[in-house]
């Protein structure tokens, strides 16, 4: 039997779907239903997580991550103009940071931020607590990443921009700051915002810091309550808390794009 | 046509410039009056572009000396972006700003370099749209524009800053050749108010009837200059001749051979 090409192409698609759904139902009939929902989804536990996950823990999570982008934005933009001055120092000394940073596991900076920087200055304190040395310590190596990513979206600005904007006679640093970052910020928004989502998941490292109920945030809370309860259900709500923060995150970003879209 | 109070506009002695190996200019020596309308013309390569880019300070000169409006801008302590609010620069590509709406695209130096109010620099920027036949156009972006547009837009920038000297670097090549004669046009208007302008350009009909001098270089030198029916109408030199007979009768090109191949400088 010789099949056309389009009766050829729907029975191969139709294959693959056959594949694909018996594979969803073996997994759904044979699992332990029960058993999974014991462990994971007890509705008596989820209900005792609120509203302290919401007010508290996610409340904490977003204020972290916040913290850190808004330290790794501002620091990660002056080591992207460090790396492309004229001055060969300036170059170096970012160079061998960004080299440094990228390569030490966020929590080992956060930790010598976090117990280094009071033994370094006993008289002073960093300003803000936890919150405050959260935001460096994972600042410190987000500035890192996003200097890179910041770098890049200001070479992929043409030239002849900076060019326009100094024979207009403006100074190489108003044109900077007036035309070409503007617009590397609009060419790096999506990798800016993988850096944000990242970091969203980065701030659970705050436990090494030795968080409070106050301070706590919602991956502590979640294995907090899983030793508490020898229940994993609170480990669920914790993971769905997250994506509570970056789904909308996603969206926002992406309305943001087509905004900037008519003004590329 | 031209008189020449004071200075000239443009003073050109022995410039050299090379980037790296490659001589793109090689010792040229040239004026513009104050006044005067300057159109260089000359095969790709020439250095017609750099020559003109020398003039701003976009290029570095290697050897030789350049005075704008009397200013000497090859003097190390040139404050140059002083300098630079008297010259206007078109460019091929346009080059507005993308991220800002046509209106400050046109307020955005004024303000930040000439200190100007808001409500000043959008009323010069608005008069300068006018002039250039934009004035519906003051809050699109520069995306929604066609190219003869924004190439309109992007001289009304340069006059919104009020310069004594415009340069215009191949102001109509990057345009669909239906769009070229609306930038023409305004260019036509600015010479006929008197503005000095430096024009590299490929517009032979241009030339002709706006320019007070055409200019031919070729393989980084002059080789000829003088009133346009002169140089477009009875050209010296074969290599002018050469040129013009390729862009005025591109189609028997073959015949010619091509006898000025230097190599390409960024043009």
């Amino acid at each position: 039997m010789k099949l056309r090409r389009r009766q050829r192409e729907r029975l191969s698609l139709g294959l693959q779907y056959l594949v694909f759904i018996a594979i969803i139902a073996t997994v759904l009939v044979a699992a332990d239903w029960d058993r999974l929902a014991d462990a994971f989804f007890r509705v008596d536990i989820i209900k005792s997580m609120f509203p302290t996950i919401i007010t508290v823990a996610l409340r904490n999570t977003i204020l972290y991550t916040l913290g850190a982008f808004a330290f790794g934005l501002v620091f990660g933009t002056i080591l992207a103009l460090m790396r492309l001055s004229r001055v060969a120092p300036y170059r170096w000394v970012a160079t061998a940071y960004i080299e440094l940073f990228r390569g030490l596991p966020a929590l080992l900076v956060l930790f010598l931020v976090g117990y280094g920087i009071p033994i370094a200055f006993p008289e002073r304190e960093i300003p803000g607590g936890v919150f405050g040395s959260i935001a460096i310590g994972l600042g410190l190596t987000a500035a890192a990443y996003m200097a890179e990513t910041i770098r890049a979206g200001i070479q992929a600005v043409p030239k002849g921009q900076m060019e326009a904007a100094r024979t207009l006679g403006m100074s190489h640093f108003t044109a900077m700051r007036t035309i070409v970052i503007p617009q590397a910020f609009r060419i790096v928004i999506p990798p800016l915002t993988n850096e944000l989502i990242l970091l969203t998941k980065d701030s659970s490292l705050a436990y090494v810091l030795g968080v409070t109920a106050q301070t706590i945030e919602i991956t502590k809370f979640g294995r907090d309550m899983l030793n508490d309860r020898v229940n994993a259900t609170p480990l669920l709500v914790a993971g769905l808390a997250y994506l509570v923060i970056t789904l909308p995150l996603s969206q926002v970003v992406r309305r943001l794009e087509l905004r900037y879209a008519k003004a590329r | 046509m031209t008189t020449t109070p004071s200075r000239p506009a443009v003073e050109i002695r022995d410039l050299h410039k090379s980037f790296g190996p490659l001589k793109v200019l090689k010792g040229i020596d040239f004026e513009v009056g104050q006044g005067e309308v300057v159109c260089v013309i000359g095969p790709s390569g020439s250095g017609k572009s750099t020559l003109l880019r020398c003039v701003d300070l976009l290029e570095e000169p290697t050897a030789g000396k350049i005075w704008v409006n009397g200013v000497e801008m090859t003097d190390p302590d040139v404050e140059i972006d002083a300098v630079r609010r008297g010259i206007g620069m078109v460019f091929q590509s346009f080059n507005l700003f993308p991220h800002l709406t046509v209106l400050n695209n046109l307020t955005i130096a004024q303000r930040r370099v000439l200190r100007r109010g808001r409500a000043e620099a959008e009323r010069i920027a608005r008069a300068n749209l006018e002039r250039v036949g934009l004035t519906d156009k003051a809050d699109a972006f520069p995306a929604q524009l066609s190219g003869g547009q924004q190439q309109r837009a992007a001289i009304a920038r340069s006059l919104s800053m009020e310069p004594k000297l415009m340069l215009f670097d191949e102001p109509t090549s990057a345009l669909d050749p239906e769009l070229v004669g609306d930038v023409l046009t305004v260019m036509r208007k600015l010479a006929e108010d008197g503005m000095t302008m430096m024009v590299v350009t490929h517009e032979m009909a241009f030339a002709r009837d706006v320019a007070d001098r055409v200019v031919f270089m070729d393989g980084g030198v002059v080789v000829e200059q003088g009133p346009p029916q002169e140089v477009l109408g009875a050209p010296k030199h074969d290599r002018t001749r050469a040129f013009l007979s390729r862009v005025l009768d591109p189609t028997h090109v073959a015949q010619l051979g091509g006898p000025d191949q230097s190599p390409g400088a960024p043009d």
